[in-house]
């Protein structure tokens, strides 16, 4: 079961959703849409399900053209951001409703709704009606009926956004286990880059209805094709900086400069926008080549046991990503260090030119 | 508080009680009569056809226009200018006031001038609400079924616009027919609605005055004279007040045990309907 997204293009009330998207899911595989709010993710998915026809461009299933086929002649599932079930029917009719629905003998059902039910941890609540169940049980429960059916393609569209954080780590590893043993395409839209991360499998990372990169999930992330693609991956997003390599040595203003070294080597002379991540700035250095930079504070957020650092100098805006508590006061002065080997460098057009040698270069 | 209370309640109703117990010929001549004018009044072979009527009518109405109030709703569109030109349409017969409805109805359905009568007549019926009262009960009925169906229409329109478009999704996803959907998705969010929907339409339809007074004034006969008629002709007609007062206190109480019957069968229903299938 493959499935394959030919030059999509979708417009709803003139406007244009979706542009040029070519996206090829494996059979088994386990996919991410990854981009923000109105970056088409929904879009896609309602194409992918058949809910809508795309104004242009072909889906096929299984090498099949299923473009304008409807959802009610395709085989697929989708669990939404609220949590949809049957009201009235219990979480046992609930998952046993697509199939009861398909027309499944009886005893079949019996088997795999207690199945389905079992690896979803909600077998005790069989009887239950939805509403009297916690947010966590009932997209369980939605989730156990796009299950139960065997569908060709699951679609997940922000599953887990309400639910509480602990809930989240702990449905994120089930979903990897349970979509381990299945043959159908998973396919599961997220604006959070740790999400995407969590998950693994592969990402197609979206932009204002274009298809920026899609790639196994750490190639994407270790390997991002341009800036944007490295923005959207990452968050905090990326911190992006322009500096002029010239002479043997990276410059900036006056301000900094620091020599090239072998980890930079490669890199013609002229102008380049660096990308550093904001987890790869520490308080100090970690070994002596580390790039010293004198910065201001703007803010510093604390979160959990991280602080999330703004600073600015000049000329740019950054953000550290620091491990544990730590605490400023607001403009006050900081001296920020990080390695040259993790540095990322793009050049003018945004194209990656530089990748750092560990994740295997450009 | 209390005293917007005791004036808008208890004020004018304790003074119902007063006049419901007491023979009053003047401001100084009154007796007392006990229980005498309620016993009458429930004896009152009139008025116990009124009563049956009356329920009659309310539950004829009842039941034609819920069903095709949800029915209506159902079928407004959901989005788009064609929402808010039919919702304006729907709404329109709600704005109109009772005695005008009246009026409407019964130009409507003269022989002569109105489109109703002189047509069912040019079709060789003999139509005559003035002498046959089935012609007369049906177009009552007719009358507040294009009056009072907008209302559970609405009521309805908003229960299933709260319904989210996710839940409709998931069950074309499901390949789910539109009798499940209406079955398990629309008619669960649509109950709430509905009880309060049945309710009002019963004591409205309970006190209907205006309409059936204009149209038909209560004939032929007293084929169409319902409880509010009755009472008025008697209050206001024969001044007999304290009979009349009696049986205000007796047609409050049969509107305030009817919505309370109804109310807790509609609740046990819901309860039962979760019971079930549980």
């Amino acid at each position: 079961m493959s499935l394959i997204l030919e030059n999509i293009d979708q417009v709803i009330g003139g406007a244009t959703h979706i542009s040029g998207v070519n996206l090829e899911l494996q059979p088994g595989s386990f996919n991410v849409l990854l981009g923000r709010t109105l970056a088409g993710k929904t879009t896609l998915m309602r194409l992918m399900a058949g809910l809508d026809a795309p104004a242009r461009g072909r889906i096929l299933m299984n090498g099949e053209d299923v473009t304008g086929r409807s959802v009610r002649k395709r085989n697929v599932s989708m669990v939404y951001q609220q949590f949809i079930n049957y009201p009235t029917l219990t979480v046992y009719d609930n998952i046993a409703s697509p199939l009861r629905l398909a027309k499944v003998a009886t005893a079949e059902i019996d088997r795999r709704v207690r199945e389905v039910a079992e690896m979803l941890h909600i077998e005790h609540l069989l009887d239950r009606l939805p509403l009297e169940l916690s947010g966590g049980q009932q997209q369980r429960t939605a989730m156990g009926r796009a299950l139960a059916k065997d569908a060709d393609v699951v679609l997940f569209d922000e599953p887990l956004v309400n639910l509480d954080y602990k809930l989240r780590e702990e449905f994120r590893d089930e979903l990897r286990s349970v979509f381990s043993e299945r043959n159908c395409i998973a396919v599961y839209a997220t604006t959070e880059p740790g999400e995407a991360l969590a998950l693994g499998g592969n990402t197609a990372v979206l932009h204002e209805g274009r298809l920026v990169q899609y790639g196994r999930t750490e190639d994407v992330y270790h390997r991002p094709r341009d800036i944007l693609a490295a923005e959207l991956f990452s968050e905090p997003p990326i911190n992006i900086v322009k500096w002029v390599v010239s002479g043997g040595e990276v410059t900036f203003d006056k301000t900094l400069h620091f020599p090239i070294n072998d980890d930079l080597r490669g890199l013609a002379p002229g102008e380049y926008r660096f990308g550093v991540r904001a987890s790869h700035i520490s308080l100090l250095p970690r070994a002596e080549s580390d790039i010293e930079l004198k910065m201001t504070v703007d803010l510093a957020e604390i979160s959990g046991s991280e602080t999330f650092l703004h600073v600015h100098n000049d000329l740019y805006h950054m953000t550290a990503h620091l491990e544990g508590v730590h605490e400023f006061r607001d403009d006050a002065p900081v001296t920020l260090y990080f390695p040259t080997h993790k540095i990322y460098a793009f050049d003018h057009e945004g194209a990656v030119v530089h990748i750092p040698s560990h994740l295997g270069g450009v | 508080m209390l005293l917007l209370v005791a004036f808008s309640a208890v004020i004018p109703l304790m003074t119902v009680v007063n006049y419901s117990v007491q023979d009053v010929f003047d401001a100084n001549t009154r007796f007392f009569t006990g229980t005498e004018w309620f016993r009458e009044m429930l004896n009152d072979p009139a008025l116990q056809a009124a009563v049956l009527r009356q329920f009659a009518f309310s539950l004829t109405v009842l039941a034609i226009e819920v069903p095709l109030g949800i029915g209506i709703a159902l079928i407004m569109p959901r989005k788009g200018w064609q929402a808010s030109a039919v919702l304006i349409l729907v709404t329109m017969p709600l704005l109109i006031p009772w005695n005008v409805v009246g009026s409407i109805w019964q130009i409507f359905s003269r022989g002569d001038i109105g489109l109703l009568g002189w047509s069912l007549r040019e079709l060789g019926y003999g139509y005559n609400i003035t002498s046959s009262p089935v012609d007369a009960w049906a177009t009552i009925i007719l009358m507040d079924v294009w009056h009072w169906t907008p209302l559970i229409a609405l009521l309805c329109y908003s229960g299933l616009r709260s319904i989210p478009d996710a839940y409709y999704q998931a069950a074309r996803i499901d390949r789910a027919s539109k009798w499940s959907v209406f079955r398990y998705i629309q008619l669960p969010k649509l109950t709430n609605v509905l009880v309060i929907g049945v309710l009002l339409r019963f004591m409205h339809s309970f006190m209907i005055y205006a309409e059936p007074f204009v149209l038909t004034g209560g004939g032929p006969g007293s084929s169409t004279t319902f409880l509010s008629q009755s009472l008025t002709t008697m209050a206001i007609g024969q001044q007999d007040l304290g009979p009349s007062a009696a049986f205000s206190l007796i047609y409050f109480l049969i509107i305030l045990l009817v919505t309370w019957v109804f109310y807790t069968a509609i609740m046990n229903m819901q309860k039962d309907d979760y019971n079930r299938e549980a």
